[in-house]
């Protein structure tokens, strides 16, 4: 039972960063059909700003030190400015230019966002501590949780149900939900592209900047590749929940979450090494059956 | 006064050049009726209008206002409001949320309660069923859907691509029915194009045929359909 119970747990938390991350994909991807392979940059970046400039070992916290009442504010405002800022200066220019040009630049913005870490931080992950409190474990029902994996957990419930008071209560969230089904016409009855795209890329570098406090709060360290892993998961879960599909990137994620946990506990010893590929194997037979995703749009075809 | 003016437009995308050199007029009230071939060019002129495909050369002024090449939002905003070719409903947002996306621009905030109210009542089958995925409605359904989306918008002038296409005659007649009538009501400028002209007698007014990205006709309604010329235009004998 309470080996159960840790699995449901280590899965929900695991899920929570990958349906995080993939909603940020999908935010964007809904308004611009535009796939951010910046966005694990984003997610880095975020890390490294409660750092001190420098290339010794030992980091020097900046940022860091502040109490998490001001740290936390900060550092998503600092996600969504860097967006943003992506969106005004690069991803503007790529605006109604085919879907691969848009990708090959978000790569290219990644990389620049990467160099810079290197040329600010060096290549050496340092370490970072924030809140070890959170690491100690709490007894529920017999079984040993970690703090951070509760957190997690309810810090995604959070986000999630703020975002979804957004998207269905306000005026906002109903004009980027319209402009994510067919932008075209969003725009023929008044709603400015403009303001609906820059309200995409905050709400994205806001989530990215979540999961990078997860993440260095997890694992203690700053690594400037942080990010690659969950960004790679979390496109995966857009596609498999159907591209533009909001709901379907956030099941999809906690679903790869679930299933990389699940094969972690139940794979034979021997194979648990090979248990990103027992993960992908699935992801491969979903994609054979439902080739449009779980959860695919209703809209997905229709672009004029 | 001439409310929506189009002065000599060309479209042209990449090589292939849909519109060559429009010119029409539409006064505050007037309702124009372009009709023409599969392929003349009455849906890129509507675009063209609205601001999704820029025009080559050419202007266009809404109430003395010049539009040209600006943003479809803008656009939508001095008060043209298209409901394009194949309706386009927002099929994962509810029937009420379609009404309200177009009201976000609007200015008199306190009429769009009332504005909501009467398009259920012009439209009472949406009524029953606000709170409902508009991609569960019929075809007929989801035009009245976007006739009221577009009325919601408070429009000057209201464009309407092919209102007729997939439906059947009934509803076909139920539909220029409400149209007829909103104008009447609302003093509506309505802009209607439709490859098919048997129903420009419903709506009167005044009529023009686009061929090969060119007017090549011109004149009333009523004068137009019962013209044999229309045919010839129409399918172009004579001309060569």
């Amino acid at each position: 039972m309470t080996a159960v119970l840790q699995i449901v747990f280590d899965a929900l938390s695991l899920g929570s960063l990958y349906a995080l991350g993939a909603l940020g994909i999908a935010l964007i991807f809904g308004v611009m059909r535009l796939v951010n392979f910046a966005h694990g940059d984003f997610i880095a970046f975020c890390v490294f700003a409660m750092l001190w400039p420098s290339t010794d070992a030992a980091a020097i916290v900046f940022a860091g030190q502040l109490p998490s009442y001001l740290l936390i504010p900060l550092l998503l405002l600092i996600g969504a400015a860097l967006s943003v800022l992506s969106e005004l200066i690069v991803f503007r220019r790529f605006r109604n230019t085919n879907p691969a040009t848009m990708m090959i630049a978000s790569f290219a913005l990644g990389f620049v966002i990467r160099h810079l870490l290197l040329m600010l931080y060096s290549s050496r992950p340092k370490s970072v501590t924030l809140w070890p409190s959170l690491g100690l474990p709490v007894e529920f029902l017999g079984a040993h949780i970690p703090m951070l994996q509760v957190v997690t957990i309810i810090i995604t419930l959070i986000v999630l149900a703020t975002l979804v008071l957004f998207l269905k209560r306000t005026r906002y969230g109903l004009e980027m939900r319209a402009a994510a089904e067919n932008f075209t016409m969003a725009r023929m009855l008044g709603v400015r592209a403009n303001g609906v795209i820059l309200l995409a890329f905050a709400i994205s570098g806001m989530l990215a900047a979540a999961i990078g406090l997860i993440l260095a709060t997890n694992s203690g360290t700053a690594d400037i590749g942080m990010g690659a892993n969950v960004m790679l998961i979390a496109f995966i879960a857009t596609v498999i929940g159907g591209l533009g599909s909001i709901p379907g990137a956030v099941a999809a994620g906690f679903l790869i979450g679930a299933a990389s946990v699940v094969f972690q506990a139940t794979l034979p010893h021997d194979a648990r090494v090979f248990r990103d590929a027992f993960v992908y194997g699935a992801v491969i037979v979903v994609l054979l059956v439902r080739p449009q995703g779980l959860f695919a749009p209703k809209s997905a075809k229709q672009r004029v | 006064m001439t409310l929506l003016a189009v002065n000599d437009i060309t479209v042209s995308y990449g090589r292939l050049t849909a519109l060559r050199g429009i010119t029409l007029n539409i006064d505050e009230g007037e309702v124009l009726f372009v009709t023409g071939p599969n392929g003349a060019g009455k849906s890129t002129l509507l675009n063209a209008i609205a601001g999704v495909v820029p025009p080559g050369s050419g202007s266009i002024t809404i109430d003395g206002a010049k539009v040209t090449g600006a943003a479809p939002e803008d656009i939508a905003r001095r008060g043209f409001s298209l409901v394009p070719e194949g309706r386009n409903v927002f099929g994962d947002l509810t029937i009420e949320e379609n009404l309200k996306v177009g009201t976000g621009m609007r200015t008199d905030r306190r009429k769009i309660a009332d504005d909501l109210e009467s398009v259920y009542e012009e439209f009472p089958m949406l009524a029953g069923r606000r709170h409902t995925p508009a991609g569960m409605l019929s075809g007929g359904q989801q035009q009245m859907l976007v006739i009221g989306r577009a009325l919601m918008a408070a429009p000057r002038i209201m464009a309407i691509d092919e209102p007729s296409l997939g439906l059947a005659p009934k509803i076909i007649d139920q539909v220029y029915e409400i149209l007829v009538r909103l104008r009447a009501q609302r003093k509506l400028t309505l802009l209607i194009v439709e490859q098919s002209s048997t129903r420009a007698l419903m709506t009167g007014g005044r009529m023009v045929l686009v061929r090969g990205g060119r007017i090549v006709l011109e004149g009333a309604a009523a004068d137009m359909v019962k013209d044999d010329r229309l045919k010839q235009a129409y399918f172009g004998f004579g001309d060569h």
